[in-house]
């Protein structure tokens, strides 16, 4: 029920009282509210939903579940070719 | 585009499914909660690449599907006098009323407008002070904040022509009612990532205990709900019943405080009717009374709403998993995305509107059918 | 109320049924669309029509045939990046009759013009006319002014006509398609659709997308220089790729395969998109065409394509079946399949 898309924030900037960003998305650029993250700074990644940006994307974490991916079955493949490597010998 | 393709890698998704297939030894019946993630499944083809055991049930997570009928019609009604202009989501314009939905609305002269977000809204009541500008506030908690905070911003800005439809639902009072059915086949839960992103991982950890169900928090992206099916399957086949977080980049344990502050000073939880499903108590957000003024419901006073559903439409058992959409007797008959019957097939993330536009017929050769 | 309409036919929403009004969604080149001219208009024209849904209407006259097309543009906003509802109107009746393989000569221009359309908006927006039929070697030849009263006409509609002739053993239309045949992109998709919403109010966002407004008669011919093999030729407007190859795979009754990861799109049409939750094959193009051809001819056509200046990020991007005939099926970044269908209405921006 959420299509919420990264994008990065290069300009902080305010409206009415309300923090705004302009949120850089692959050459799109989108005024976003930033009012729900207020230590979100340029350069930040986050996910926005509405015009809203609602989580600071954690690049780190992103890292890491991709280096998870990249693991997944690997060890299973290794444990495989060993074996297949007995059996042949 | 960067956190959004890598995600998408076909190789590791080929990975992902080797796996979820070499852990799976038994049929497992998991539901994914939010629309979104129906959506990304039936797109990119998922269930179709998972082991046969591994049913997924769609959940009520559509916030379009699940909207109650009587709103709808309300807003049909405030949108078709004359000196509102009605704004709303794309998404809405195509749902079915008792008798007609927006897009009939306005052409038959409505002034309804498609805004991508609620502030949108906002201001275009400060460039037409003469009009009343109503805003369809409908949405889970992803999409809460955003319509809050519009609330607020008329407030603060002393506008009088501003109000909104309010009509919000929340997803732990769904998925206690799910597992409260007697009918329930549902032995796992992906939860809605973004959801998660707003009101943090928290509120699950009881629903985890209370029914003994593993709950993992899931993104959108074909390698992200993949990690969160292998997640389950992994807890389920171990005879676990956690809570876990499949989408930490996304998601932190105590969510979007701010937001949450927000969100409790402009709403109040309320009882709410899912369409298709009934009453869920406690299931829905409305304005409080500090903001009643914003009210819609209040400022139009709209009539006695005589609701009517139509009498073959299953959208409620699609709803609540009991039934796939191609297993419905109207699918791709009376009922398609041109003749919608109920809300799941008109939401571009209804599962029968996925399933028809993807192609999940029973059988190819009755696409002519649907024609 | 319904004077002599027969809905027998139609798969029409009940509440249409009761109380028929034109929706926005028939002029989306959709399925609503195909509904109105098949089971309005064509039925009220009766014999005195003989249409056959390609982009042209294919005439004999004296030995020769000529390829006759009529488009009318009601875009807004008038003035877009990349372009204005002039050049649009000049290049989109060029190649409907490029479409069937033929030199478009002349155009006629008709205006609807609204009170107090200020003069000097049309006028940068006839001599954009001007440029674009010169830019593609056609006369402006006939025209027609009217003017609604304010209110009633979104600044101006537009609407061209026009023909050309089809050279001797050329053969190309929607009903042509083999299995086999391979399909060919001449470039990115889903340009125009975004460059018009990246203005439209309420959907502003700072993009760097333009129109690709163009006339692609000039491509046309070196492609047809390069081989008259060629069977179908579609420039996907309205509706985008997916509402074209569906009219294909209907039309020529063969089935259609297509890998979605060879698509042409640019990285911002892509993020656009993806912001507003739609997809680029339903998007609109205005300078783009579609070339179905025998794989044997597909290596060289791509070639003499990428060559033109219109053609530089063309692409294979799949081919005819004979299996599930009238069906277009795509082949996602995943390694699963999922169904093209036709758009129905609109494509709206979605928030789900």
């Amino acid at each position: 029920m959420c299509l919420g898309i990264p994008g990065q924030i290069k300009e902080i900037y305010d409206m009415n009282g309300i923090r705004m960003g302009k949120v850089d998305f692959n050459g799109i650029i989108k005024d976003v509210c930033l009012a729900y993250l207020p230590d979100i700074t340029v350069g930040d990644y986050t996910i926005v939903h509405v015009g809203f940006a609602i989580t600071r994307l954690d690049e780190q974490s992103a890292l890491e579940t991709l280096a998870l991916f990249q693991s997944i079955g690997l060890l299973d493949e290794e444990l495989r070719s060993d074996v297949a490597e007995e059996e042949a010998a | 585009m960067k956190y959004l393709d890598e995600y998408r890698d076909p190789d590791l998704a080929q990975r992902l499914f080797a796996e979820i297939r070499r852990i799976t030894t038994r049929p497992w019946a998991i539901m994914e909660v939010c629309g979104g993630q129906t959506h990304s499944i039936i797109r990119n083809g998922i269930d179709q690449l998972l082991p046969e055991e591994i049913e997924l049930i769609h959940g009520p997570g559509c916030p379009v599907c699940v909207t109650p009928l009587e709103i709808i019609d309300k807003a049909l009604a405030i949108a078709a006098r004359p000196n509102v202009i009605f704004c709303s989501f794309g998404d809405m314009l195509r749902v079915p009323g008792s008798a007609k939905d927006l897009f009939r609305v306005k052409s038959e002269g409505g002034d309804v407008r498609v805004v991508y977000s609620p502030l949108d809204a906002v201001r275009l009541a400060q460039q037409h002070p003469d009009r009343e500008v109503v805003f369809f506030g409908i949405g889970f908690e992803t999409t809460a904040p955003a319509n809050a905070m519009a609330v607020l911003q008329a407030h603060r800005l002393g506008l009088r022509n501003f109000s909104m439809l309010v009509s919000h639902v929340l997803v732990p009072p769904a998925i206690s009612a799910i597992m409260e059915s007697p009918t329930n086949r549902v032995q796992g839960f992906l939860a809605a990532g973004h959801v998660c992103s707003v009101m943090g991982t928290w509120q699950y950890q009881p629903l985890v205990e209370r029914y003994r169900v593993p709950i993992v928090v899931t993104g959108f992206e074909p390698l992200d709900v993949l990690e969160g099916i292998r997640r389950i399957i992994l807890q389920l086949e171990a005879g676990r019943a956690e809570l876990d977080n499949a989408y930490e980049r996304a998601v932190r344990p105590e969510g979007n405080v701010a937001a949450q502050q927000v969100l409790s000073e402009v709403f109040e939880v309320t009882d709410r009717a899912w369409r298709g499903i009934g009453v869920i108590p406690q299931s829905g957000w409305r304005l409080r009374d500090a903001y009643r003024a914003y009210d819609a419901e209040v400022r139009f006073a709209v009539g006695d709403i005589q609701t009517r559903e139509s009498p073959i439409c299953r959208s409620g058992e699609v709803l609540q998993g009991m039934l796939k959409p191609n297993q419905c007797p109207a699918f791709g008959k009376e009922c398609t995305p041109r003749t919608p019957l109920g809300a799941t097939m008109v939401s571009s993330e209804g599962a029968c509107a996925a399933y028809y536009q993807y192609g999940r017929f029973i059988k190819a050769e009755e696409v002519g059918v649907a024609r | 109320m319904s004077e002599g309409l027969n809905f027998e036919g139609w798969s029409c929403p009940l509440p249409l049924r009761d109380h028929p009004n034109i929706v926005m969604g028939h002029g989306g080149g959709g399925k609503l669309s195909a509904e109105l001219v098949e089971h309005l208009f064509l039925p009220a024209f009766a014999e005195a029509s003989a249409v056959d849904m390609g982009d042209a209407a294919l005439v004999a006259i004296g030995g020769a045939r000529l390829a006759f097309s009529t488009d009318s543009f009601v875009v807004r906003p008038l003035f877009f990046p990349g372009g204005n509802i002039g050049e649009l109107a000049v290049n989109g009746t060029i190649n409907d009759i490029a479409m069937r393989g033929a030199q478009p000569l002349v155009l006629s221009a008709g205006f609807i013009l609204e009170e107090g359309m200020p003069l000097d908006q049309l006028a940068a927006i006839a001599r954009s006319m001007g440029a674009a039929a010169r830019r593609a070697g056609v006369t402006l030849v006939a025209g027609d002014t009217k003017v609604v009263d304010r209110g009633h006409g979104d600044g101006v509609y537009i609407n061209t006509s026009g023909f050309g002739i089809v050279p001797e053993g050329i053969d190309i239309g929607p009903t042509r398609a083999q299995p086999g045949d391979a399909i060919i992109v001449s470039g990115t998709i889903g340009d125009h659709g975004i460059a018009i919403l990246s203005v439209r109010e309420g959907l502003e966002f700072g993009a760097t997308v333009e129109s690709d407004t163009a006339p692609l008669n000039g491509l046309v011919a070196d492609l047809l220089s390069e081989t008259r093999a060629i069977h179908v030729l579609r420039d996907p407007t309205r509706g985008g790729m997916a509402s074209t190859l569906n009219e294909i795979a209907r039309a020529s009754q063969v089935g259609i395969v297509i890998d979605e990861r060879k698509l042409p799109v640019q990285d911002a049409v892509r993020a656009a998109c993806e912001l507003l939750g739609m997809d680029p094959l339903y998007v609109a193009n205005e300078g783009k065409l579609v070339a179905i051809a025998p794989p044997a001819d597909a290596e060289r056509l791509l070639a003499r394509m990428r060559a033109h200046s219109l053609g530089r990020q063309a692409a294979i991007i799949g081919h005819v079946t004979a299996d599930h005939p009238g069906l277009v099926v795509a082949r996602t970044g995943i390694g699963g399949t999922r169904i093209v269908d036709m758009m129905v209405g609109e494509q709206l921006p979605r928030i789900c």
